[in-house]
């Protein structure tokens, strides 16, 4: 390594050469520059064009809750068999997009994968709100919601009653709400360095104010960066099992029970490649028109997208293999109800729902195996929407088809939402849409110094960071360079 | 300016690049210098053995955290649901290390996270809304595009003059001392 100093470097053929993360060889100041400008000046139009509508749908969710809490649950479809409706559906959907931007943010950073720094932060807020719209199902599907601190193991005047906690549902309270709570750390620790920036940058008296406060004082020292960079690498460490253990317990929520399509072993790991094959579905949705209308594109490359199309790709395969080897051990397993529940799903009265969700989820993610596919950003538009809807259907397909025949034919039925509900799902695409569109106002939606992190000037061996030509072969005093 | 001269805090030197900063920390290390600190607006790997840190202590937190979490879970499992309201649930036995695994998983992962940021803020002795630092001009651009180096005046080897001295040559191109 150092005593090399006399042969010369070897040089990479240029069709060897990384692309660069960030492109155009920006400067480390671009990038805070252009990061920090999405949350300065007026909004522009497309902003209040998005805005607008998703705070009138904020608007009709609180209606919405407020006519189920004042009526009662009855308001949603919910009816026998069929006790899980849209609610469930919805919650599962919901906290299976979050899973995305743990994903990103917790398990690629184990992995090293440094192109994660551009889509980690945007990815860390979907998932928090993808989780507070999820969090409202379970607490409204109680339908007396005044008892929902029932849930928590909280000291009460009850006589001793505490929750019951060999039930799946109680440890997914604890799931769930941990998940949250640490989402928020996570991202919020992300934040400080960044808020800083903003502090420094800021204009306005009140700006400054805010931006100092929430900064807590950063000021950019190596001894701090040193715990914090320790502090991100445990945070990430433990994030991971966290996403995994989080939709695996939202699957034995159903795979503990005895009912046909429920009771089955694959679930957890099932579950979990479904949630983080729908999340990316949703950061392709957001992201894709956001680099073009925040003028990111330099930051959120083409190879950035091209990289997330692939991981929707491989976990749509594990998907497709989860659907197929169900319907494989419902013939194997020589079980009469399994059998029939899974024929029923395929022919019976939901096929309708049973047909888009293999479309959307085994056939339609196959189109990422084409690199002209991946580069086309409209078809990625597209095809991240099929996909989210196509789990929206895997998830109606589990909950309802199977619910509504079981063993005993005198208490099949047939559910129908009602307006109710289908008013409630859209409202909560409000509350996502409004505070995702408030949140890339006021803060920044890329991880601005991690991102800097990445350039080639942050790297002392590198030239473009200042490292004279002999320094970057040589090195000194027991360093490690090459 | 209220009249009485403030203290100097400490001689800060400005930086171009990530290297000349590097370089310019080895040689305040191999100085000899304690009471000192290097600014950069993100983190520069090998900087913390160019500065002559120990490895971070946060570990110690989330790992007090972590325990924490799970014995604390274990423990309140088996007294809500063996000790002070028992009920049977399908004959099974009243408190059982299996079921009672998943929440306290959960907290394990919980506290040891707030262990962690904890530790992290604890460690850098943060929030602290006033930093001598933050006053100056032209450190605000150390969360932009530049790069600090500053010596404080309460390090035993500090000498204004001849510390100013060995920073420009260590290639800074503006050395300024700021007041506290």
């Amino acid at each position: 390594m150092a005593s090399t100093s006399s042969t010369p470097l070897p040089v990479v053929p240029d069709d060897l050469q990384r692309i660069p993360l960030v492109r155009n060889q920006r400067s480390i100041g671009w990038i805070s520059d252009r990061v920090a400008s999405v949350t300065e000046g007026r909004p522009p139009l497309w902003w209040w064009v998005c805005f607008i509508p998703s705070l009138g749908c904020l608007g009709m969710l609180g209606f919405m809750l407020a006519y189920q809490i004042t009526t009662g649950v009855g308001v949603w479809g919910n009816m026998k068999p069929v006790m899980w409706g849209w609610d469930i559906i919805n919650f599962v959907w919901w906290i299976g997009i979050g899973h995305a931007g743990t994903l990103i943010s917790a398990i690629l950073f184990l992995l090293r994968q440094r192109w994660r720094t551009a889509v980690n932060r945007a990815a860390e807020a979907m998932t928090i709100f993808a989780v507070m719209c999820a969090g409202i199902y379970p607490a409204l599907h109680v339908g007396r919601v005044w008892f929902d601190w029932w849930l928590f193991p909280i000291p009460n005047s009850n006589g001793p009653i505490w929750p019951q906690f060999r039930s799946p549902l109680m440890w997914d309270v604890f799931a769930v709400s941990t998940y949250f709570t640490v989402s928020v750390l996570f991202w919020y620790m992300g934040l400080i360095p960044d808020l800083a920036v903003m502090r420094d940058r800021a204009k306005t008296r009140l700006r400054q104010y805010l931006y100092g406060l929430f900064s807590l004082g950063w000021t950019g020292s190596n001894r701090h960066w040193s715990n914090y960079e320790k502090a991100y690498l445990i945070l990430a460490g433990l994030s991971t099992p966290l996403v995994l253990s989080v939709h695996s317990i939202v699957s034995l929520d159903f795979s503990v029970s005895q009912l046909p399509g429920w009771h089955t072993t694959i679930f957890p790991p099932y579950f979990v490649a479904g949630a983080i094959y729908s999340g990316f579905g949703m950061v392709l949705t957001l992201l894709v028109p956001l680099r073009k209308l925040c003028h990111l594109e330099d930051i959120i490359t083409m190879r950035h997208i091209d990289i997330m199309c692939k991981v929707t790709l491989a976990t749509g395969c594990i998907v497709s293999y989860a659907y197929l080897m169900e319907f494989f051990i419902a013939w194997y397993s020589g079980s009469a109800m399994e059998q029939f529940h899974f024929m029923n799903r395929a022919l019976g009265p939901y096929n309708w729902a049973w047909i888009p969700m293999m479309f959307c989820n085994m056939i339609v993610p196959q189109m990422f195996w084409f690199k002209k596919i991946r580069q086309n950003v409209f078809v990625v538009f597209i095809i991240s929407i099929l996909v989210n809807i196509g789990m929206w259907f895997e998830r109606f397909v589990i909950i309802v088809v199977s619910l509504h025949r079981d063993f005993l034919p005198s208490s099949w039925g047939y559910f129908k939402p009602t307006w109710v509900d289908v008013c409630t799902y859209i409202g909560t695409f409000g509350l996502f849409f409004t505070c995702f569109l408030l949140f890339m106002r006021f803060l920044p939606m890329i991880a601005i110094s991690e991102v800097k992190g990445v350039t080639p000037q942050a790297d002392p061996h590198h030239p473009l960071g200042g490292a004279k030509n002999e320094e970057a072969v040589t090195g000194d005093e027991g360093d490690v360079e090459i | 300016m209220n009249g009485t001269p403030l203290k100097p805090y400490g001689v800060i030197a400005e930086f171009a690049t990530a290297a000349d900063i590097m370089h310019a920390a080895e040689k305040v290390r191999d100085a000899g210098f304690k009471k000192w600190d290097v600014f950069t607006p993100f983190p520069i790997h090998g900087m913390d053995r160019a500065m002559g840190l120990k490895n971070s202590k946060v570990g110690w937190f989330a790992f007090l955290g972590g325990v924490t979490g799970y014995t604390c879970g274990m423990l309140m499992i088996w007294w809500m649901n063996a000790v002070n309201y028992p009920i049977v649930v399908g004959g099974k036995p009243m408190f059982s290390p299996f079921s009672a695994f998943p929440p306290s998983y959960e907290l394990t992962i919980l506290f040891g996270a707030f262990g962690s940021l904890g530790g992290m803020l604890f460690l850098n002795r943060l929030p602290r809304l006033y930093h001598p630092l933050l006053k100056n001009r032209r450190f605000a651009q150390v969360t932009h595009d530049k790069f600090f180096l500053v010596i404080e005046t309460a390090d035993p080897k500090y000498a204004e003059q001849a510390t100013i001295k060995m920073l420009e040559e260590a290639g800074s191109n503006h050395i300024e001392v700021v007041e506290e």
